[in-house]
């Protein structure tokens, strides 16, 4: 999953990492096949090499410890809405066919359950060029339609993004699950891309809330090199990000 | 020297007491995860103040706290949980079972909670964004309106400013006057201090003009913004400062399991908040191992910078 997330990221990029697995992927991908990607942080932090420690959230000490840049969020969210950050990653309690997030309502047994609400991720999935998001496949929380768009994706398809007025280069770009890779067709809609070694395309479709397509084209996700492995181990050894 | 008479300095409570009323709305969590005020929050709780509004970005688990001990009736936010662990229990329960009263929730991004202090400290009405489009914020957030822009053809969100009664900024060292030098990530601090029409700001150290004055491009609150200033020395405890102390991610996941029910977190509060006098006896509490570890283990100064003419 993380190998997955680290290979959206393409060399000279500039990305908004987020907290989480995303913080590994990007150390992952500067280790390996993008050296010269920035990562950028809502808090204000730019950082051109990442933190040389683990972290718990992006305003840890580590992560200004030599940081490019330290400044407001207005200095390093404006950089987002003038579309030049490349690549957004995001998690998300549930993520719909047409990639919308909601991150403001959950349920349980039945019940309405108040979430944290957006953050910035709002803001990284109505402006960055393309948004990366990541979360465990669970039909529960890969739903036909969330019950509240907290960050939007292509809302129920077609020109909606448009016609909203949300940037012309904006939007989904993956899903990354625990099972596979869905991306998205000129209609809007996720289709299964990749899935990852060992898994069945049956599994992947009884734990998606609606009726996936799958492309034609189904590719099976590379398993992560002996280099990207090594990295992830030494970024994350007791492994409390990652579980391999 | 400033003469006594410039002098803010106050004690935390004398700052809440005066400056902090029944009804206020609160800026606090300015620099998101770092240098969160938790010590003029628990202050706050303990002078039972009532019926606020807490504006911040994110706030980690103090807006939690505060909601918690029934001290506010609207949240202004984009975020509000516990930064470690997820969710906040005490904010699920207001918002779902009005426990220990009902909340308000107005939810906002990070870049439109931004843009809000933004326009209020550049004196202007709103500001337009393309954040939010298509977002089920603008069905409850009636500070977001749709509008089409008088110079294109583009459809933006208006964020409306946001003017808060009062900020508290925490910040490394300030003067006597309020003259406010901060580092590292400042998240909406520097438009917070000027969108509010009250600053508090709450210093690890209280250093002398001279020092502010030898770098004033790290003046980032001038003085005259500033109603009391309050030297509190470990205030932001378990949030970190840099260059004074590192964030206690554990105290986070102990909260985290010490106030899955409302008297699990009673109990927090007495232990924490209501049986502790000052933050002084807070850091008593707390304990000589746990304030070692967290203290900076390698300083890294910056280089100077030569103001010489």
């Amino acid at each position: 999953m993380v190998a997955a997330a680290a290979r959206e990221i393409r060399d000279g990029e500039l990305v908004f990492v987020g907290m989480r697995l995303p913080m590994i992927a990007f150390a992952l991908a500067k280790r390996t096949h993008a050296p010269r990607g920035t990562g950028l942080f809502e808090n204000g932090i730019i950082r051109e090499e990442p933190a040389s420690t683990l972290l718990y959230t992006m305003g840890d000490p580590p992560n200004l410890f030599r940081a490019t840049f330290c400044g407001d969020m207005i200095s390093v969210m404006s950089l987002l809405q003038q579309g030049r950050v490349h690549v957004g990653f995001l998690g998300a309690a549930e993520v719909d066919r047409f990639g919308n997030l909601n991150t403001t309502w959950g349920r349980r047994n039945g019940q309405a359950v108040r979430l944290p609400g957006s953050g910035g991720a709002c803001d990284i999935a109505c402006l960055a060029q393309r948004t990366v998001v990541i979360l465990a496949h669970d039909p529960q929380r890969l739903v036909a339609r969330v019950g509240h768009i907290t960050s939007p994706g292509n809302g129920n398809g077609g020109a909606w993004r448009r016609a909203q007025g949300l940037p012309a280069r904006s939007g989904p770009s993956a899903i990354i699950t625990t099972m596979g890779v869905l991306r998205f067709g000129d209609d809007g809609e996720a289709f299964l891309a990749s899935i990852h070694p060992g898994i069945r395309v049956e599994e992947v479709l009884s734990c998606t809330g609606w009726a996936l397509r799958v492309s034609d084209n189904l590719a099976e996700t590379p398993e992560p090199s002996e280099a990207e492995l090594g990295v992830i181990r030494e970024i994350d050894p007791n492994h409390f990000w990652t579980k391999t | 020297m400033t003469g006594a008479a410039s002098s803010k300095l106050v004690s935390m409570r004398q700052a809440v007491d005066e400056h902090v009323p029944s009804g206020s709305s609160v800026l606090m969590g300015a620099e998101l995860e770092q240098m969160i005020p938790f010590s003029a929050g628990h202050e706050i709780i303990r002078q039972g103040r009532r019926d606020l509004t807490l504006v911040g970005p994110i706030s980690d688990i103090l807006f939690d706290q505060m909601i918690g001990a029934g001290c506010v009736s609207r949240v202004m936010a984009a975020w509000v949980g516990n930064a470690s662990a997820g969710v906040g229990y005490c904010f699920r329960r207001a918002v779902e079972h009005a426990i220990p009263n009902v909340i308000e929730t107005v939810d906002y991004t990070n870049f439109t909670l931004a843009m809000a202090l933004h326009a209020a400290a550049l004196g202007v009405p709103f500001l337009p964004t393309y954040s939010a489009l298509g977002s089920d914020l603008l069905k409850s957030n009636g500070n977001l309106r749709e509008f089409t822009s008088p110079v294109s053809e583009d459809r933006l969100i208006a964020v409306r400013a946001l003017h808060p009664d009062v900020a508290i900024v925490p910040v490394q060292r300030a003067d006597s006057s309020g003259n406010s030098h901060m580092w590292g990530n400042l998240g909406v601090a520097i438009d917070g201090a000027r969108a509010a029409r009250k600053v508090i700001v709450v210093a690890e150290e209280i250093v002398s003009p001279e020092v502010i004055s030898s770098d004033p491009n790290r003046t980032l609150i001038p003085g005259f913004l500033v109603a009391a200033v309050v030297h509190e020395p470990w205030g932001a405890h378990p949030s970190p400062v840099q260059g004074y102390y590192g964030r206690d991610h554990a105290f986070f996941a102990e909260y985290h399991e010490q106030s899955r029910t409302q008297g699990d977190f009673e109990h927090w509060l007495e232990r924490w908040v209501s049986n502790v006098a000052s933050r002084a006896d807070y850091l008593k509490h707390l304990g000589d191992a746990r304030i070692t570890a967290l203290r900076v283990r390698e300083h890294a100064f910056t280089a100077p910078a030569d103001f010489g003419f």
